[in-house]
């Protein structure tokens, strides 16, 4: 009758349901999720800590479309070798983009999966959405 | 005497095992010993090669020509052209060589990139938006087209929802009925490059127009300088032509010399009003932060006075090119070299907990597979006081008709291209030698729902304005 479950338990349970939270697009095409709660959370998670975990996404987003001095220069070094450099470099956007699937990772496993939830990476569903899985909230393995 | 120990079948895992298999079977067979990467079951109209390294559209129009004639012009000029002119200077063929190289890399680049295509919903996610717009109050039917209106900038933008895709569009994305794709950031579809140009390609499109008019101006100003330079013995054009110099033995053929020169400048001649034109437009773009399919659609144009500009401008030339062409290059959303689970199958909602009240509507039962199936055998095999119903086949209802067509695109390997390089075109020949002109003509013809604009290198003096309707597509006509 545990309530917490950890990230392996989950693969094992039934999906009750998912959310969806959608896009935002009030600043334009940046890739930005809209931070309102769901009301499908409410018995499930904290408000604070899902409006947190939406934001620490948006800044590692905004952080790989920043527009600075280090993408101006990777851009105009691209040019110059015919993009060729895109061949062989890693692009600051894919650095970055590691850096949030290691952030997931790490919330799901600390946060969201003892609460029966799994967050997916946006990437895997084009950024178009964040999605989270609820999962039934039922004890897993005998006693 | 041997001591034989029976386990006890448990009768439920037996029905379950059986209930796995007879409702796999009717699903088709899926590849159990290799796994299956996502370019090969990719809905879109793409082709891929090198196993889904490279990728075109599956309609690559004229794209061998534009090489061809890129090849042939350039290989004419540095077999003919360069041994006189080299004399002159060495940098001539080493600028030259410069040019083609980048003009050929570029190229390659526009064709083989993923110009920023849009995964479709899945099953999951587009049931989610059904659910919410039929919350809204729309009737059950196919509704008038769908739209969301959001406000970018304090700009009122409005957000079509694609049929095909299953999804509302994000902000200045288009679906391409070439490809069937919906594209971010969507250009135009070039069938000279033989694929769309959007938000991941945009910029190798502009360094290939942009160096291709450096290297046919380069080519053409090489060749009226070679014929100059023959006829200054005195013996005027025609006699330049077709005296032989002695000094190159292998090229004494003169006819062949001259018949050379002469394609060389009609290729050059011809190209050069279109690429330059192309170019001085898509420098006008760029500097605008505008895309050809919303300048066309006249999207941000001032009407009745009202002040709708472009809410993605920075207002500043340098700005927005810096943005447009030197800005961070998104990653490619399609994750073609990604391996499929062992099952393809969509995940499903289990039938166990209380419905949600959008998942009761259909009474459609999908055989299950896949991810679904695993779950709950493992499930069952490590519960053992059964909290599920026995016997009864675990199906999940999936929301409307829509989704199930969905699932099956998504499931069924792409179908085999009916034609090769058919050309679909309907060709209205426009001249467009300035932008703003251009523009404005164009901009008459703007009620299609598919733009297709050509990079000409080498057309006839004109640069055709290509419109297509969209053939069997399920999205909303844009106006």
């Amino acid at each position: 009758m545990a309530e917490t479950h950890s990230l392996q338990d989950l693969r094992q349970a039934a999906v009750a349901s998912k959310v969806f939270v959608q896009r935002d697009y009030t600043s334009g095409t940046i890739c930005k999720f809209q931070t309102k709660f769901p009301a499908e959370l409410e018995s499930r998670i904290d408000k604070q800590q899902f409006e947190e975990t939406m934001q620490t996404l948006n800044n590692l987003y905004a952080e790989a479309e920043k527009l600075g001095g280090r993408s101006y220069l990777e851009g105009c070094l691209a040019c110059l070798t015919a993009y060729t450099i895109f061949l062989c470099m890693e692009t600051h956007y894919e650095k970055v983009l590691k850096k949030i699937a290691k952030y997931i990772q790490e919330q799901n496993e600390k946060i969201y999966a003892p609460l029966g939830l799994l967050l997916t990476d946006p990437i895997e569903r084009g950024l178009r959405v964040v999605e989270i899985t609820i999962f039934e909230d039922r004890s897993i393995g005998s006693r | 005497m041997k001591n034989c120990e029976y386990q006890q079948i448990d009768p439920r895992t037996l029905r379950t095992s059986t209930t796995r298999t007879s409702s796999t079977l009717p699903c088709g067979r899926k590849s159990s010993h290799r796994l299956r990467r996502k370019w090969e079951v990719f809905p879109g109209k793409n082709r891929f090669y090198c196993d889904g390294r490279i990728m075109l559209a599956r309609q690559c129009g004229v794209l061998p020509l534009t090489i061809g004639l890129i090849f042939i012009t350039s290989g004419l000029f540095f077999t003919f052209d360069c041994p006189f002119l080299v004399h002159l200077t060495v940098f001539i063929p080493v600028i030259g060589g410069v040019l083609f190289v980048f003009v050929i890399v570029s190229l390659f680049q526009t064709s083989f990139t993923d110009p920023g295509i849009l995964p479709r919903a899945s099953p999951d996610e587009a049931a989610d938006i059904e659910r919410q717009i039929d919350n809204s109050g729309s009737s059950t039917y196919r509704p008038p087209p769908r739209t969301k209106e959001i406000l970018i900038n304090d700009q009122v933008v409005k957000l079509k929802y694609c049929f095909t895709c299953k999804m509302f569009r994000p902000p200045r994305t288009s679906h391409c009925g070439l490809c069937d794709n919906c594209v971010e950031r969507f250009d135009h579809h070039c069938p000279w490059v033989g694929n769309c140009v959007g938000k991941r390609n945009y910029r190798f499109f502009y360094a290939f127009i942009v160096s291709l008019s450096f290297l046919t101006s380069f080519i053409f100003g090489c060749v009226i300088t070679h014929l100059t330079l023959r006829s200054q013995g005195g013996k005027g054009i025609i006699q330049a032509i077709q005296d032989s110099p002695a000094r190159y033995p292998f090229f004494t053929n003169c006819t062949l010399n001259s018949f050379c020169t002469v394609v060389e400048l009609v290729i050059c001649f011809f190209s050069i009003w279109s690429i330059l034109g192309l170019s001085g437009f898509h420098t006008y773009l760029v500097a605008s932060n505008l895309t050809t399919n919303e300048d066309i659609k006249g999207s941000w144009s001032s009407k009745r006075g009202e002040e709708s500009g472009n809410p993605y401008t920075y207002n500043n030339i340098f700005t927005n090119c810096c943005v447009v062409l030197c800005g961070p290059m998104p990653p490619s959303l399609i994750d073609r070299r990604g391996f499929l689970p062992a099952d393809d199958a969509p995940q499903t909602v289990t039938s166990d907990a209380e419905l949600p009240p959008f998942m009761a509507k259909n009474d459609t039962n999908m055989c299950t597979q896949g991810t679904k199936e695993l779950i709950e055998s493992m499930a069952h095999s490590t519960v053992i006081q059964s909290t599920c119903t026995p016997g009864t086949p675990k199906t999940a209802p999936v929301t409307q008709e829509s989704l199930l067509s969905t699932v099956s695109i998504a499931v069924s390997p792409p179908s085999k291209p009916s034609t090769g390089c058919s050309d679909r075109q309907a060709r209205r020949p426009t001249d467009m030698p300035c932008p703003q002109r251009g523009n404005k003509r164009a901009a008459l013809h703007v009620h299609k729902p598919m733009l297709r604009l050509p990079s000409p290198p080498y057309s006839l003096g004109h640069s055709p304005l290509i419109f297509s309707d969209a053939p069997d597509m399920g999205f909303i006509p844009l106006n």
